[in-house]
């Protein structure tokens, strides 16, 4: 079957195209080539593109979304709006006035990919205009050697609202497209968009060398860069038993193909989880966010992932679904070697369930060259509780980036439980800390940086936590 | 003037924000039958090229050809200073280089392929550091010097320090790519679209390549997205690719690198190693500098004379020291050919000197800024390579203000208190000042030219010889060609850089696009308003020296009321039989250098700036922020100041990313040893919006016109990135603050650049020292 969809307003039907393909490269070889490749992984956004989702709220908004790591079978059903589509006619769009006026562009190669980010941001439901309603965060994703981004930040916060009779708000008016299942065939790749958990499972039985994608952002890139090709590809993002969002007495459950900016959006200012809301900003960028996942962050096992350190520390179980049935398993179970876990052929992870009471006292921190949009050198999830005695009750202090994989510091942990969170247990525990793991030197950093970091972060921890805990380090 | 200084909107703006300005690579869907090109590259940073089997690749569907040394019509070496760089290399002398060429269909047939292509590789010892090139003596020339004053003498009378800095490369990340499209067009000469700043040099390199004269090819430069330096010689060998398959196969053939690519096999700002040994005085005063650098040049000699030259001219920077002495060194590795960046060398032989002045400061106990200004240069001093300072008063001015602007004196006493208040975190702030020389140090490339049509309706299209890279030339020019003929922008049309409508051009660089270029742009309009004023003159009854252009009308002085509008004296000039067109044509006078001697006066005059940054520091990562950054900056009399600000905006943040996060790293291991490890996006760090200071203030200096320059201008590509020199030394006076103060005479060792894990280092090392100290 040839998939199609809409394209600036227009329906779009392609078949036979590779499905390794991906919507950048197709737009580009149908000449919309205003959507720029910089990168093809994800980090500089030039290839940003808006498509039009429902969000968590409901309504209808749109979405940013880095092309060159969307499939193009993937966009089958849905609708999005390219740099070309958002001007009207001959008058600019406000977002793009805005940008022509402060100097937003110098040499314009970057500029369709803020433009888009501008756009998605400039409908965003409740923004308000001026400084303090510009969400410095929509333009993250974007990368200018250029400007210098001064005037591109200016040009974000001179935004005023959308008008009434904006083409564009309009839309938002309507439901977003829903989207059908999808099967189809090209150069001989089937690739799969099933909308059940019960209409995956035959089809990963009969393609058992399938591969999974949910967001796609951490696989696409080993397609793009290393020509990775697969001989089936079964997407999981439609997949409603995926997008579980269930806040219990007992536990928080969410659904492994929830977008990170959902999580955000739906934790953000309700206190409940500070680590989550914490790591969740420093996670790569809003554009990978927007289709991000923690099943896939899970999966790919990977020792810098930023959400396993926060996950580990929050005793977080993963439950994994096959056509056998489901079973859980502890996080700090989960990861088997580098970038090897406990699923099997057949598995894919459903959920991740976080049990309550939550750690009352915690900090997400990440350690990196930059500050937004950056991988990790270490990331840590360090949490304690402490009882009326005043003695540490439970301890997690878990690690990225400094073993095969995300880890906790057992021996480290145990020299606290039991004890006043004082410098005399605290000095303890870095001992620990000092011999806990054995690092790499890579191009993020070496070996002794991180193994200092390890013991530096708990020291930065205990300072940060003072004042709440009332007693310094 | 109607145009010129007024702050107007990028020339494409519109195309940029709408998706409609194209690129070379946007051409591709134009070409229906193009082929892509992907490189086979080498796995081994040194060996020798054994064999190259490509049958398998052959049989694979929608694979046209293998382009290999075989195919090479001409002369297969695009080195541009030297014969130095084959196509097609027996030897393969860094990681990635591409030893072959597929062309497919499609650009994914190429990369499939490509992994189908068995290439034998013996391997042989790689090069990969300075040390390392230095105990091989592996250099690509002989040592260059500048000798002035008695330098040994001046040492042994003084007291001395001594010191070693590593300056880090940095990747251009244009976030263009490379490309290039190239076909044979119906009268037979080939033409060439190319993401180049050179488009003389590429035309004449294909022109070698296949084989041909220049005549038979002609160059493109569209626009770019963004180059900084990266595509003014390394352009040239993919439209060499591209032609040498476009001559095979006799398609349209289309080369582009993917960031990787790019990332792996081209140049980058050359890293340096500096050594230095400096006689100073109790009150700061430098009164001699024994200096030596070292560069990385990479496999090729490419433009690493010149860099190298450049940054022995600025290894004073703003500091008259009498005896000077500087030995520069190329040096030849196996990795990629370091090449023109921004700045040019200069920046590295700043930060060499801002490197030892801090020595000295903290070495005497004394401020670094009261050092820094206690050696400023004054009127009438000259530089270590014999050239007067011109305006050297411009120093003092721009860092007096600049510190007013940012309220120096209060922040500094701030900073001190805040630093005594807080055990774990600790702020630093530094002045720097930048005095940077313009011209092409290679002389000839100091002229340019123009092309100006002008219609008989009066329309108007302007050529030139320089590119559009993102810096806003092509709008300046557009601004200097409106006022010069007094008709409204939009009369002017501005049309794609091509070889074929002005030959000969250097390159777009040294910032001097708009100094040569709207000299000569100008020269031609003024040749056209000069017979139209003869037309006008006949017209309106007056004298021809009475005839004032503006806003597309011509009218006598004193009478603005009777106008004849700029079409109509076209079409009379036309039915005159008046030409109408004409060439324009600059040269820049009075600029020598003698090599041997040492001595001369390579630059033209210099353009001054001033920064102040103010920096954050976390004891426990070494992780900081920019707190805030003020900077005043010489451009001269804007031509047009919305251009210039973003130039010297842009160029700070990039000097701050090439300072701080933006770090190349080689791989040293058997693995992949020469490898780049940073090469894309994920792995090497440019700065991003997080990075760009939350209070950014940036002024143009007032009062500043440059009398020699087109509409006293100054040149303002180059010289912004330097000021981020000032971030690192704020980093500096931070990581000092966990110290204990006093006096230092070894320094503040920090890492360049300065990435959160150097910072950390260095402030273990200060803490280290005051627990040594306190022991004993
Ligand atoms: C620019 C950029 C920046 C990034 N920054 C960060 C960062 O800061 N921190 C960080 O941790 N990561 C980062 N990543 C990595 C990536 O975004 C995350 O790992 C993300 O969470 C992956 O989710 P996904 O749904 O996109 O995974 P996909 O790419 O779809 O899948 C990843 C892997 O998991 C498997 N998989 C996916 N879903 C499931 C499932 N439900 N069950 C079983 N297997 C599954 C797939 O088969 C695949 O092998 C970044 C990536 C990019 C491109
Ligand atoms: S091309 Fe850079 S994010 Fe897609
Ligand atoms: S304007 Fe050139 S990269 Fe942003």
């Amino acid at each position: 079957m040839p998939i199609s969809f809409r394209l600036n307003g227009e329906e779009v039907v392609a078949d036979g195209v590779d499905p390794h393909v991906s919507l950048l490269h197709f737009l580009r070889d149908r000449g919309l080539t205003g959507t720029k490749e910089g990168c093809a992984e994800g980090e500089c956004g030039a290839c940003a593109v808006a498509f039009v989702r429902r969000g968590p709220d409901g309504k209808t908004r749109y979405v940013g979304m880095n092309s060159c790591l969307v499939l193009l079978p993937s966009v089958d059903g849905q609708e999005l709006v390219t740099v070309e589509g958002i001007a009207n006619g001959d008058a600019l769009h406000p977002v793009q006035e805005a940008m022509v006026e402060t100097g937003g562009s110098q040499c314009g190669y970057c500029t369709p990919g803020f433009v888009v980010s501008m756009f998605s941001e400039y409908y965003r439901d409740g923004r308000v205009a001026g400084k303090d309603g510009f969400d410095p965060e929509s333009i993250s994703g974007n990368l200018c050697r250029c400007t210098g981004y001064r005037p591109i930040r200016d040009a974000v916060v001179q935004l005023g609202l959308p008008k009434k009779g904006d083409r564009h708000l309009s839309r938002l008016d309507d439901a977003a497209p829903s989207v059908a299942a999808v099967e189809y065939v090209g150069a001989g790749v089937p690739f799969f968009r099933p909308l059940t958990l019960k209409d995956t499972f035959p089809i990963l039985a009969k393609h058992p060398d399938a591969t999974l994608v949910t967001g796609g952002t951490d696989i696409v890139v080993e397609v793009n860069q290393m020509e990775r090709r697969f001989s089936a590809i079964v997407s999981l993002e439609s997949v409603c038993d995926l997008y579980t969002w269930d806040l219990a007495d007992d536990a928080l459950t969410i659904g492994a193909a929830v977008p990170l900016s959902q999580i955000e959006e739906r934790l953000h200012g309700t206190g409940l989880l500070p680590m989550l809301e914490q790591v969740l900003p420093l996670f790569s960028s809003r554009l990978i966010r927007n289709r991000a996942t923690l099943g896939g962050n899970i999966a790919v096992a990977s020792p810098i992932g930023d959400s396993p350190p926060v996950l580990l520390a929050l005793d977080a179980r993963v439950v994994i679904a096959s056509a056998s049935g489901e079973r859980e398993v502890a996080l700090d179970q989960f990861f088997t070697g580098y970038r090897a876990t406990v699923l099997k052929p057949g598995e894919l992870i459903k959920s991740i369930i976080l049990p309550r009471p939550f750690p009352v006292v915690s900090k997400f921190y990440k350690v990196s060259k930059r500050v937004m949009d950056d991988i990790s050198t270490v990331a840590a999830g360090l949490a304690v509780d402490i009882g009326d005695d005043g003695k540490v009750t439970r301890a997690r202090l878990a690690y990225g980036g400094v073993a095969a994989t995300p880890a906790r510091a057992y021996d480290a942990e145990r020299e606290l439980v039991g004890h006043a969170f004082d410098a005399a247990s605290i000095a303890r525990a870095k001992e620990k800390l000092a011999t806990a793991f054995t690092p790499m030197s890579d191009h993020r950093g070496s070996a002794s940086y991180r193994n200092a970091m390890v013991v530096s972060l708990l020291e930065k921890f205990a300072h940060d936590m003072s004042s709440e805990l009332g007693s310094a380090s | 003037m109607t145009h010129v200084g007024k702050s107007i909107s990028h020339e494409s703006a519109r195309g940029h924000v709408t998706g409609a300005a194209l690129y070379t690579d946007d051409l591709k869907t134009r070409f229906a039958n193009v082929l892509s090109a992907w490189p086979v590259c080498s796995p081994h940073a040194h060996a020798k090229v054994v064999s190259i089997d490509a049958s398998e690749a052959l049989t694979m569907e929608g694979v046209a050809t293998v382009l290999t040394g075989d195919d090479v019509p001409g002369n297969g070496n695009t080195g541009p200073a030297r014969q130095d760089e084959p196509l097609f290399p027996d030897v393969v002398v860094y990681h990635g280089q591409a030893v072959c060429w597929v062309l497919a269909e499609t650009e994914l047939l190429a990369r499939q392929a490509v992994k189908k292509v068995k290439v034998e590789y013996e391997a042989l010892e790689p090069i990969l550091t300075i040390e390392d090139a230095i105990a091989k003596d592996s250099f690509h020339t002989k040592p260059l010097v500048i000798d002035s004053g008695e330098v040994n003498a001046t040492l042994s009378q003084h007291k001395t320090l001594s010191g070693e800095v590593h300056v880090g490369g940095q990747e251009h990340f244009y976030l263009e790519a490379q490309a290039a499209i190239v076909y044979q067009d119906e009268s037979g000469g080939f033409q060439v679209h190319s993401s180049t700043q050179h488009p003389t040099e590429t035309q004449m390199i294909v022109a070698r390549v296949l084989g041909l004269s220049s005549h038979d090819v002609s160059c493109q430069s569209l626009r770019m997205g963004g180059a900084f330096g990266g595509k003014e010689v390394q352009a040239n060998a993919w439209a060499s690719v591209a032609a040498v398959g476009a001559n095979k196969t006799g398609r349209p053939v289309r080369v582009r690198l993917d960031r990787q690519r790019d990332m792996a096999l081209t140049g980058k700002r050359h890293p340096f190693l500096g050594r230095y040994k400096i006689a100073y005085g109790d009150d700061g005063e430098i009164f001699a500098a024994d200096i030596e650098l070292f560069s990385d040049g990479g496999w090729s000699l490419d433009l690493s004379e010149p860099v190298m030259f450049r940054a022995m001219f600025h290894v004073d920077n703003c500091y008259r020291i009498d005896h000077l002495r500087v030995v520069g060194r190329v040096c030849n590795t196996h990795k990629t050919s370091q090449t023109a960046f921004r700045g040019f060398g200069g920046p590295q032989g700043m930060v060499v000197i801002e490197d030892a002045i801090d020595r000295v400061a903290r070495a005497t106990g004394l401020p670094p800024e009261i050092v820094r200004e206690k050696n400023f240069y004054r009127e009438g001093d000259r530089t270590h390579f014999g050239q007067r300072v011109t305006q050297a008063e411009r120093v003092t001015r721009v860092v007096d203000e600049v510190k007013r602007d940012a309220d120096f004196a209060h922040r500094r006493e701030a900073i001190r208190r805040f630093n005594e208040t807080h055990e774990t975190v600790k702020r630093g702030i530094a002045v720097t000042p930048v005095k940077f020389g313009i011209s092409f140090t290679t002389a000839f490339f100091n002229q340019a030219g123009a092309l100006v049509l002008l219609y008989a309706d009066g329309s108007v299209q302007l050529n030139h010889g320089g590119t559009e890279m993102g810096q806003g030339l092509h709008t300046k020019m557009l601004q200097i060609a409106a006022d010069a003929l007094g008709t409204p922008l939009e009369s002017v049309r501005m049309m794609p850089t091509r070889t074929d409508k002005v030959p000969n051009t250097s390159a777009t660089a040294a910032s001097s696009g708009t100094d040569l270029n709207g000299a000569a742009v100008r020269d031609a309009c003024q040749q056209i308003r000069e017979r139209l004023a003869l037309v006008a003159s006949q017209k309106l009854g007056a004298s021809k020296d009475d005839i004032e252009f503006g806003d597309g009308k011509a009218w006598v002085f004193g009478s603005p009321e009777t106008t004849v509008s700029f079409a109509e004296l076209a079409k009379t000039a036309y039915l005159q039989r008046l030409p109408l067109f004409a060439t324009g044509y600059y040269r820049t006078p009075k600029i020598k250098y003698d090599e041997e001697a040492g001595s001369g006066k390579p630059f033209h005059y210099f353009a001054y700036g001033a920064a102040i940054t103010e920096v954050e520091v976390d004891r426990f990562t070494g992780q900081y922020t920019i707190v805030r950054a003020d900077v005043v900056h010489d451009v001269g009399d804007s031509i047009s100041p919305l251009v210039d600000k973003g130039q010297v905006e842009g160029g700070y943040i990039q000097g701050l990313g090439w300072l701080t996060t933006e770090e190349l790293v080689w791989r040293q291991d058997d693995r992949a040893k020469g490898m780049l490890a940073t090469r894309g996006a994920s792995t090497y760090k440019l700065p991003t919006l997080g990075e760009c200071p939350e209070e950014f203030h940036v002024r143009l200096l007032d009062r500043a016109t440059e009398p020699s320059v087109i509409h006293g201008s100054k040149a303002v590509g180059e010289p912004p990135l330097m000021l981020a020199i000032s971030a690192r030394e704020a980093l500096r006076d931070a990581v000092a603050a966990f110290g204990s103060g006093g006096k230092r005479p070894e320094g503040i060792p920090l890492g360049c650049p300065s990435t959160p894990e150097a910072v950390f280092w260095a402030i273990q090392n200060v803490t280290a020292r005051v627990q040594k100290v306190a022991a004993e």
